[in-house]
């Protein structure tokens, strides 16, 4: 079966990241596909490289990375989500003047369309909330 | 691609969080991509659609102006928790925009008809 997930909760704030993040794996270990996984909402903040958490804490901007990696994923970060809340790749950087980027390496920005085409493509959508 | 039936379901109330918008966007977006969307009103997020709402004293946009587009965007099935509605004193005749109550066996067809849902 072909899932997409839909991730609306900020990591190390809402559990939702990391069941999200469970579930990608478990999906992927029960030999399903995964055709895309949606950041929306303060979900964009699973694409930030700059997230740090304590060192005894999971890391789930890493552990998507490193799923991304093993599984080829497609990670897409809402690009208007993501504008707003301060997390952007060097091009957006550069369009908006900023001096600094920091969307990290593994995922992709773009539109809401994304979602739309996920849902069209999958057999099953799965959203965990905020 | 085949046309597929979207239920957009918005759980949250308008302003206290993004929620309300992005469920909005999703709904539009879907449409126009062509494909058959509804949206579905439960709990806290029947207050999206009352009228009268005046969030520019909190600096934010009213969601009613796109509310009532939805229809230009052949969104014209919404749908309303009947039970969400008197939980909180609410008539539909305080609503932005028509919509259909449904009891919860209804909304659990509802649910069930649609090839995608989406959870705001």
């Amino acid at each position: 079966m072909i899932f997409s997930i839909v991730v609306q909760g900020a990591p190390h704030t809402q559990q939702s990241a990391e069941s999200a993040l469970r579930f990608a794996r478990a999906v992927l270990a029960q030999g399903h596909q995964i055709y895309r996984v949606f950041f929306s909402g303060d979900g964009i903040h699973n694409g930030s490289a700059l997230a740090t958490p304590q060192q005894d804490e999971g890391h789930v901007v890493a552990g998507w990375q490193t799923l991304a990696r093993d599984h080829q994923l497609d990670l897409v970060v809402c690009i208007a989500a993501a504008l707003r809340r301060g997390v952007m790749d060097a091009g957006e950087a550069k369009r908006h003047d900023k001096s600094q980027h920091n969307l990290a390496e593994g995922f992709t920005l773009s539109g809401l369309g994304q979602l739309t085409d996920a849902a069209l493509n999958s057999d099953r959508v799965i959203t965990f909330g905020s | 691609m085949s046309e597929l039936s979207f239920l957009i379901i918005n759980r949250r109330a308008p302003y206290a969080s993004n929620q309300a918008r992005e469920g909005l966007d999703a709904a539009l977006t879907a449409a126009v991509f062509e494909q058959s969307v509804s949206m579905l009103f439960l709990s806290d997020g029947v207050y999206q659609l009352l009228k009268e709402q005046q969030p520019a004293a909190i600096g934010q946009k009213t969601l009613s102006a796109n509310l009532q587009v939805l229809p230009m965007y052949d969104i014209d099935k919404l749908y309303v928790c009947a039970q969400a509605m008197a939980e909180r004193n609410l008539s539909a005749d305080q609503l932005v925009v028509p919509v259909e109550l449904l009891d919860k066996h209804a909304i659990n067809a509802l649910i069930k008809q649609q090839d995608r849902v989406l959870t705001f």
